[in-house]
């Protein structure tokens, strides 16, 4: 098995880059975002030109506003940031199908954050020239873009998180790539603050005058563990081993692929130049197909699930996913259903900065037999030529909105007949005829006013703001609640209900039913 | 104006060469080239009857026989059908008699795009459709049903395509009415009418129905559907009035 690989992408200035990229640098003038702590409004992130100006994260407003009157301020928006970053950790699925966010912490002060990355496999798709494992071109492509769209980065690539995380942030700029078990000397000369610990440990740990991650090596375990171990100093031991890679640390459990096999069905298309139009856009999916489709034919599998990603070049994404109801690769079909997911999409010359990576994936497929194209001339559902257009209505409308009757074995009229998915498999249940059932069946029967004089059966009833007067009935056909299904349902466990057949005086049918004093309408015959 | 339909077969189409003494044979002649252009004619080279719906063989159905100026109901068009009722309870029993004969006839699902999902199974086998050949579609909005039922029209896949559509413009129900030529495929439009007196803006439909119950005579169930059956326009052909009863 090949040994993991994980890329930790520092992000220092987030949330003012984040704020600051829209505009040109050069009119860029100090910025700072604030939290309000105590009473006190207090700088929480600052920019560059502010730090310039000589302020720093966790200053009072006023004083900073005093050494620089210039400063521009505002709230320190936590959940915008969270989602922010969520949309640049989606954005860094162009190297790779793993990524996730490095979750923000909930205190602290300043405006950092972070991306993982798991690079394992992926990064030959770089190699060349005198790199051969390519993760050093990978991390300056990364961390060039991000550095072209407004954001200042840092990465850094090891064999386990918390050796990646240790680099990126506090590893000399000149190595990106700490190579294959080359740790003890990589880390050994970073400070201890690099094993994420919290601040008042660190403080601690310099006391002692352990100030180096050497430093910690040659101590005893047993004395570091019982001095450190506990959670207010951050388990120093665990994340010790972490950064060796000795322990083993999830990244994301949010993330439910991360470190997952890499799937198969993918390909990729880099532009030269950012396309921003619907048409081309379609045209590159084709491509993706062209060349996707002969590989699933290959190995005898049709696809049911495609994810398609469009990667901006501000460091945004885009996605659409699009299903089928059954095993396809038939790329003209599959690129009509996408050009219904495209329609959904803001893209277009005036939506956003041009596309100029383009990434498609199989997320789910299926066999599927070579010779599969064959009509079938009964037409009944499951197996006509029906599939590409039950598609498309249904990346449109809905799966829920897209079925076809199936029979029940119920005596309630309602639960009798259930809607299911057009394509679903099901017996030739379809039932028969039969008319003493109405044609429209109300999704829920709708309490009726009638008046009745004499006998037992109304006179007239006022129904969705119209009067009806009844000239016929037939009935009762009495039908008892399911009592074995009497699970709170309401309608299971109510009193049996009496139907009539009624006719008004114009001719309309209607299905009414007598539930102990109440009446109610629930179907519409022809 | 755009010319719609394209052209059938030349050796299916009369010829009008001028020089027809007799008034009544050249106005019988020019009419038959007018439907041949429009689609409607009965070219004889597919024994003509695979363009109909004969109303004969519709149970339920069969006094509609005469009622327009074809061998039956024309299969590659656009048909209208206005409710009287509120409810479409009526109207939609008549479409879908027709629609189970359509689907019967080609051995083909159809495709009805309704608004709720209110469409009951044992009653729509009752008149002769069967459910398992009956694809349901919702869709909420008028241009999503407009645009599902091109969708389906469009798709040779299908014996027929209803849609409740309440807003349908001249331009839009041509659309319907070239993608039904075209596919083969029959189109029906299920609309409510505001008022009894007031009937929908024009459309491009080829045949327009309007369907409203009928009592039933006292010694009859009334469990048999009965209709008024009445036509309000079709192209070439002269409107009329029906009482059918749908006897099992």
């Amino acid at each position: 098995m090949p040994a993991r690989r994980i890329v930790y992408l520092s992000l220092p200035a987030f949330a003012t880059d984040r704020v600051g990229r829209k505009q040109p640098q050069d009119e860029l003038g100090p910025f700072a975002t604030v939290i309000t702590s105590r009473g006190r409004r207090v700088l929480m992130a600052v920019n560059a030109p502010a730090q310039a100006a000589g302020l720093a994260p966790g200053q009072g407003l006023a004083d900073a506003r005093a050494l620089c009157p210039r400063l521009a301020a505002a709230a320190h928006d936590q959940a915008g940031n969270a989602r922010s970053l969520a949309a640049v950790a989606d954005w860094c699925l162009r190297y790779t199908p793993w990524t996730a966010p490095d979750p923000l912490p909930a205190t602290g002060i300043g405006g950092d954050a972070g991306v993982w990355l798991d690079i394992s496999g992926c990064a030959h798709l770089f190699a060349g020239g005198a790199d051969a494992h390519g993760e050093a071109p990978l991390i300056a492509d990364l961390t060039g873009r991000l550095g072209r769209a407004g954001f200042s980065a840092r990465a850094a690539a090891a064999d386990s998180p918390g050796g990646a995380w240790a680099m990126a942030r506090f590893g000399p700029r000149s190595t990106a790539v700490v190579p294959p078990g080359g740790y003890h000397t990589a880390l050994a000369a970073l400070p201890v603050a690099a094993l994420r610990l919290p601040p008042a440990t660190v403080e601690a740990l310099n006391r002692l005058g352990l100030r180096r991650i050497g430093d910690l090596h040659a101590l005893p375990r047993a004395a570091l563990e019982a001095r450190f171990g506990d959670t207010d100093s951050g388990h120093v031991l665990k994340r010790l081993d972490q950064a060796l890679g000795v322990r083993a640390e999830p990244v994301s459990p949010g993330n439910p692929r991360f470190g997952r096999p890499l799937p198969p069905w993918r390909a990729r298309l880099a532009l030269a130049e950012p396309i921003d139009r619907v048409e081309d856009v379609e045209a590159a999916v084709g491509h993706l197909l062209a060349e996707l489709c002969p590989r699933l034919e290959r190995e005898g599998r049709g696809a049911r699930r495609l994810e398609l990603m469009l990667f901006r070049t501000d460091a945004t994404l885009e996605r659409a996913e699009i299903g089928t109801s059954r095993p396809s690769r038939d790329p003209a079909h599959l690129v009509r259903l996408f050009a219904e997911a495209l329609a959904e999409l803001a893209i277009g010359p005036d939506a956003g900065e041009g596309i100029e990576l383009i990434v498609l994936e199989a997320v789910v497929t299926e066999p599927l037999a070579p010779a599969q194209l064959v009509l079938n001339r009964r037409g009944d559902l499951s197996t006509a030529g029906i599939g590409p257009l039950i598609d498309r209505l249904t990346v449109r409308l809905g799966a829920a909105n897209v079925t076809r009757l199936a029979s029940h074995e119920s005596h309630l009229p309602e639960r009798a007949v259930t809607h299911r998915p057009a394509l679903a498999r099901a017996a030739d249940d379809t039932g028969c005829g039969d008319r003493d059932r109405p044609v429209r069946l109300l999704r829920r029967p709708e309490p009726v006013r009638v008046h009745i004089t004499g006998h037992d059966l109304p006179d007239r009833f006022d129904w969705r703001r119209a009067r009806y007067d009844v000239v016929r009935a037939e009935g009762p056909e009495r039908i008892a609640p399911e009592w074995w299904r009497a699970n709170g349902l309401g309608d299971a466990g109510g009193p049996p209900r009496d139907y009539f057949r009624i006719e008004e005086r114009a001719g309309g049918r209607f299905w009414l039913f007598r539930s102990g004093d109440d009446w109610f309408l629930h179907g519409l015959f022809a | 104006m755009e010319r719609l339909i394209p052209n059938p077969t030349e050796a299916a189409t009369p010829v009008f060469d001028g020089h027809v003494s007799d008034g009544a044979r050249a106005v019988a002649l020019l009419r038959a080239r007018l439907a041949a252009m429009e689609g409607l004619a009965t070219p004889d080279l597919d024994g003509g009857e695979n363009r109909f719906l004969s109303f004969t063989a519709v149970a339920g159905l069969s006094g509609l026989a005469d009622a327009l100026p074809w061998p039956g109901l024309p299969r590659h068009a656009l048909h209208e059908v206005v409710a009287a009722d509120p409810a479409m309870a009526a109207a939609s029993g008549f479409c879908a008699t027709l629609l189970g004969a359509l689907s019967q006839r080609a051995a083909m699902p159809v495709l009805w795009v309704t608004r709720s999902l209110t469409l009951y199974g044992p009653g729509l086998a009752a008149l002769g459709l069967n459910p398992a050949r009956l694809v349901v579609v919702r869709a909420r909005r008028n241009r999503d049903v407009l645009w599902a039922m091109e969708e389906g029209l469009r798709s040779a896949a299908l014996a027929a395509v209803l849609g409740e559509a309440d807003d349908v413009t001249l331009f839009a129900s041509r659309r319907l009415q070239l993608a039904a030529e075209t596919a083969g495929v029959t189109g029906f439009l299920l609309r409510r009418s505001r008022s009894p007196s007031q009937t929908p803006p024009p459309s491009a439909a080829v045949t327009r129905w309007r369907i409203a119950p009928a009592p039933a005579p006292t010694d009859q169930s009334i469990a048999v559907p009965r209709w008024h059956v009445e036509l309000l326009r079709c192209r070439g052909g002269r409107p009329g009035h029906w009482l059918t009863d749908h006897q099992p």
